[in-house]
């Protein structure tokens, strides 16, 4: 990756001489937000709030652009990372993305964060014809090239995940009862859904549904509820700190079923160690990135590279926290798509090209997990890996899945 | 620490009294700020005309939580719930009933005062903490109760609904962004001289007095829970018709768009304009609209820290809020003229 | 019946945690008779003191007792530099004041110590208490100190000099001025008591859901809406009332069918203001007379 950056960096040094010296040199295409020496870039996130949690993504992604600048930038141009706040509100992200794109004109807006944030603006954005590009949001619905062609997701969506461990327990474990506990959102929803489709002709596996909402204070009553149905499956469709809470929980209570947690809350460092490694043994669940606080990831090249990042631009990120691998994540990606454009830099060509991705692997992704994408494949993750934990660390079992959904 | 005991307290009024000619501005003013409103929108960006609509849309919100608080004394935390209702009402009769937008306004304000009104009955009997609890849990509960499942056919549930955003009718020769601008300002305009009207009338004597002294009002005759329940149902109307106007402006409605933190920042509205002065509603909008903005420019990390500590200058500063700088700047102006 | 019984002890389970924040906000309503709506993050606050203090190899009990002092004295300081200036403005600019606090206490927690939870450790263990699965020794610790707190509060009001002074100065400041009471310095300490009982609250509710900046905003509403229940101005009912809200919204959640799952926080406030409705002053509170 830094091989590529350096010789893009000389190519582009290169290109700029020859283009000083001969005008009829490379044809240069841009639409607002790009210039021979910049590139703006548009983000939202919310910094304060309720989600503030989610503000690191923002923090790891401007750090890395700053690296990318330190580093000569991309073809030659530096980019400039604009990040607003939302405070996860709807009608503040519309607020924020129009200032972003009407005031400081940005060539396109990058990993906003949340599905209600994001749906309020799609409609905009594709109507003024700006990228948003890697919304960070499982949901979906992101990928509909068809009536979105301006939108497009990054992570595996919420569905996907769902399914896949329908598949799973279908095929381990076909006479199980199951239980889920779910967040009463959209994120919670989603996934609810893929589980039931995957299930297909056998939804009735579920014994018992419970929704909470993060304004709960302890998610114990649902736990309780869910143990009394007899279940022997538990799926825990939970954000981190319920997560934590109703693995611990569950083990309080002597409730011995094999436990599923979603993958936004598989994080060794935030999650499990919290919840106590000895209530944990035998939780399952899938994944696409490497998890920076697992032991097993620690001398693996990718990570490497992330530890070297988070060492020397953004020493204050905690490690333990997977927003940051996320973020790291999501800003190699477009970094790759920028460096792919080359001089074209129109949005159409930003979404062309965002449509094109081949195997791409950014550095925290499981070995085995690839990006790709075409004109009518706006997912660009699609892939997951089962796993179980076990000691300290997740093993990964069984192969890469692609949790494709067919339409 | 007996329950049979009783306390006897004189209670000074949590909200002072606000004399009704101190609740308005003054008519030159008043035309002198409504002629830069009416030209302003042809120098700026688009993204600036939509930041001023959200600012007289959450002015109005604002102004309603004034004739409650201001006018009749009584105090909510629950004004978003109300909000909700009104967006949702228009998002609903938009996108389910292909109802035309400026009609969805005044269903979306009679539903809100419906609500406000049945709400205001049983919150008679609770004043002070007790009334702000009950609306708090109003608040909480609203984002709650617009993603029930069984609502979900309408509402579209945790996912929200998608509005279509109006053009300007008749084929006039305007965006969308400044066509909402004139229509939310004909709108406010009519709500804020509504308004004023409402308080100079009996009905809004009739708050001031139930505001100013409960008990004394009652005694000459103003029928106390009647006016109460009225001021709390004018109050929810008026946040509903803002509620609907967001929808039409925001072209989106989702629970977490009216969360418990909506209630606040109206509630800060109020206070940074000055409790009781109605104009004032416009420029508390204006705060909870650009001072966070100003908050992270300062520090994207500490924008929350940052938000607070300008809200604790400006309260320290002028604990009376914006009345209290426009009264400053009325006797300056006079002490000039008299010079 | 077995489930009934479970939810029952859950919700008392839980309840011990609202009953423990009731009595903060019961502390600082008899110290400046009004809510704060900081106090839950101040609370939070504090526990990420006393959590650092530990990560420093402070042993538990000294970093509690340390804790304790330093959120006493803080709450003294925040009442003297940010809240006695505004004594003569009105009260909602008090309230204002308050969430500008909320708004400052929470960020800075978020940038100091981050976003990700943290396991906080009990000195009571989290074993089966009394062969009972469903309450764990520490939730059982936790209600013992809930009510040493109660017990501690209901002598310090009704039988210290400087407790019936508190009591006089939030009631009647005037006459209470007029008697000798230094009023403003009885607020400070109020203040700084309420503070400390918080950081208490917070040590307590930690081990169960997990100490992180947001940790007490669920919390807060629910303490808010225990103490009211109770009545303001009554310890024993804050606790009482949180217990009850505790029980309530469990067997809402699991009984009431349709919506009872998704709505149980809203059915128990609706509850709650049904109760107010009738007793305007809470369960235990003092009924109030206004006089002309």
């Amino acid at each position: 990756m830094l091989a590529t950056l350096r010789t893009a960096a000389i190519s582009a040094a290169v290109g700029a001489f020859l283009c000083t010296s001969g005008p009829a040199f490379a044809q240069k295409k841009y639409d607002t937000g790009a210039t021979d020496t910049e590139i703006k870039i548009g983000h939202i996130v919310p910094y304060s709030g309720p989600a503030s949690a989610y503000g690191v993504i923002g923090k790891t992604e401007e750090a890395y652009f700053r690296m990318i600048n330190e580093n000569g930038g991309i073809n030659g141009r530096k980019i400039k990372f604009i990040s607003y706040d939302d405070a996860y509100s709807p009608p503040k992200a519309v607020e924020q993305v129009r200032r972003l794109v009407e005031s400081d004109e940005v060539l396109l807006v990058f990993n906003a964060l949340g599905t209600p944030s994001n749906t309020a603006i799609q409609k905009y954005l594709n109507a003024k014809k700006v990228p948003q590009l890697f919304v960070a949001t499982g949901a979906t619905k992101w990928n509909d090239p068809k009536h979105f062609p301006w939108t497009i997701g990054w992570q595996p969506s919420y569905q996907s995940e769902g399914r896949i461990y329908a598949k799973f327990l279908m095929k381990e474990k076909p006479d199980a009862k199951v239980a889920v506990l779910y967040q009463n959102d959209d994120f919670g929803k989603d996934y609810l859904k893929g589980l039931k489709d995957g299930l297909e002709g056998k939804a009735s596996m579920i014994a018992a549904e419970a929704s909470y909402e993060v304004s709960e204070p302890t998610i114990d009553s649902h736990v309780v509820k869910l143990k009394a149905s007899g279940a022997n499956v538990l799926i825990s469709i939970t954000t981190p700190k319920f997560a934590a809470q109703t693995i611990k929980k569950a083990a309080e209570i002597d409730w011995k079923a094999l436990q599923i947690v979603a993958n936004v809350s598989a994080s060794v460092g935030s999650v499990l160690n919290p919840a106590g490694f000895e209530n944990a043994q035998g939780l399952l669940s899938a994944a696409y990135a490497k998890d920076a606080s697992d032991p097993q990831w620690q001398s693996d090249p990718g990570m490497q590279k992330f530890f070297a990042f988070l060492d020397k631009y953004y020493p204050e990120g905690d490690r333990l926290n997977s927003s940051v691998v996320y973020g790291y994540g999501a800003a190699q990606t477009l970094a790759k798509i920028l460096e792919m454009c080359g001089d074209d830099l129109t949005r159409a060509n930003i979404m062309k090209q965002a449509a094109n991705l081949k195997d791409f692997t950014p550095d925290t992704l499981l070995p085995g997990v690839k990006i790709n994408t075409s004109a009518t494949d706006f997912a660009p993750i699609e892939q997951l890996q089962m796993m179980r934990f076990s000691g300290e660390k997740w093993d990964l079992f069984g192969e890469v899945i692609s949790g494709e959904l067919s339409h | 620490m007996s329950a049979a005991a009783e306390d006897t307290v004189t209670e000074a009024p949590a909200v002072e009294a606000v004399p009704k000619r101190a609740m308005t501005l003054g008519t030159g003013t008043s035309l002198v700020i409504l002629a830069a409103l009416l030209v302003t929108p042809v120098f700026v960006k688009n993204f600036v005309v939509f930041q001023m609509t959200m600012v007289m849309i959450y002015g109005i919100a604002v102004l309603a939580l004034n004739i409650l608080t201001g006018g009749s004394g009584q105090f909510s935390l629950g004004q978003s719930a109300f909000y909700a209702l009104g967006a949702y009402t228009s998002a609903v009769l938009m996108e389910n009933f292909n109802v035309n937008y400026a009609l969805t306004l005044p269903i979306a304000g009679l539903v809100s005062f419906g609500a406000g009104y049945l709400f205001g009955k049983p919150a008679l009997r609770l004043s002070g903490i007790y009334l702000a609890l009950a609306t708090f849990a109003l608040a909480v509960a609203m984002p709650q109760l617009l993603k029930l499942h069984f609502l979900e056919h309408w509402t579209g549930g945790v996912q929200g609904l998608t509005v279509m955003k109006p053009d300007a009718p008749f084929g006039l020769p305007i965006g969308q962004d400044k066509w909402l601008y004139y229509f939310t300002l004909v709108i406010a305009l009519a709500i804020y001289i509504g308004s004023i009207n409402l308080l100079r009338s009996r009905s809004g004597r009739a708050f001031m007095s139930i505001r100013d002294n409960e008990i004394a009002a009652s005694a000459m005759g103003v029928d106390v829970a009647q006016y109460k329940t009225l001021a709390f149902g004018v109050s929810a109307g008026i946040t509903g018709i803002a509620g609907g106007l967001s929808a039409i402006v925001v072209a989106f409605v989702a629970p977490d768009s009216y969360t418990i933190n909506l209630a606040i920042a109206l509630f800060l509205g109020m206070v940074v304009g000055g409790v009781g002065w109605l104009p004032g509603s416009f420029v508390g909008a204006a705060f909870i609209i650009f001072v966070p903005n100003i908050a992270e420019s300062i520090s994207k990390g500490l924008s929350g820290a940052v938000f607070g500590v300008l809200l604790f200058l400006v309260i320290f500063l002028v604990p009376h809020g914006a009345r209290q700088v426009a009264m400053l700047a009325q006797q300056m102006l006079g002490n000039l003229r008299k010079n | 019946m077995e489930l009934f019984t479970n939810q029952v002890l859950a919700g008392i389970a839980t309840g011990a945690i609202y009953a423990c924040m009731a009595l903060a906000v019961v502390m600082i309503y008899q110290a400046i008779d009004h809510l704060n709506f900081a106090q839950g993050e101040m609370a939070m606050f504090s526990t990420f003191i006393s959590w650092q203090l530990m990560q420093w190899g402070v042993p538990y009990w000294w970093s509690f007792i340390l804790t304790l002092a330093i959120s006493f004295a803080g709450g003294i300081l925040i009442e003297r530099l940010l809240f006695k200036p505004l004594a003569k403005a009105p009260v909602l600019t008090n309230v204002a004041g308050f969430i500008a606090l909320f708004a400052i206490v929470n960020s800075v927690a978020g940038l100091i110590w981050d976003f990700t939870i943290k396991q906080y450790p009990t000195p009571f263990g989290s074993a089966p208490f009394l062969g009972s699965q469903l309450i764990s020794t520490h939730q059982a610790g936790m209600i013992g100190v809930t009510l040493l707190m109660l017990v501690g509060l209901y002598l310090f009001f009704q039988f210290t000099r400087i407790g019936l002074a508190m009591r006089a100065a939030a009631a009647l400041p005037e006459s209470a001025r007029l008697v000798g009471v230094n009023t403003s310095w009885m607020i400070a300490l109020g203040w700084g008591m309420a503070s400390a009982i918080g950081a208490v609250a917070g040590i307590l509710i930690a081990p169960v859901v997990f100490l992180e900046p947001n940790m007490m905003g669920g919390v807060l509403v629910y303490g808010f809406a225990a103490a009211v229940l109770g009545g303001l101005s009554s310890p024993l009912g804050a606790v009482i009332g949180g217990f009850l809200v505790g029980v309530f919204e469990n067997l809402a959640g699991t009984y009431i069918p349709g919506v009872g799952n998704e709505l149980k926080l809203p059915i128990a406030l609706a509850l709650i203001i049904t109760v107010l409705v009738f007793k305007p002053a809470g369960l235990f509170g003092r009924a109030i007379v206004k006089r002309v």
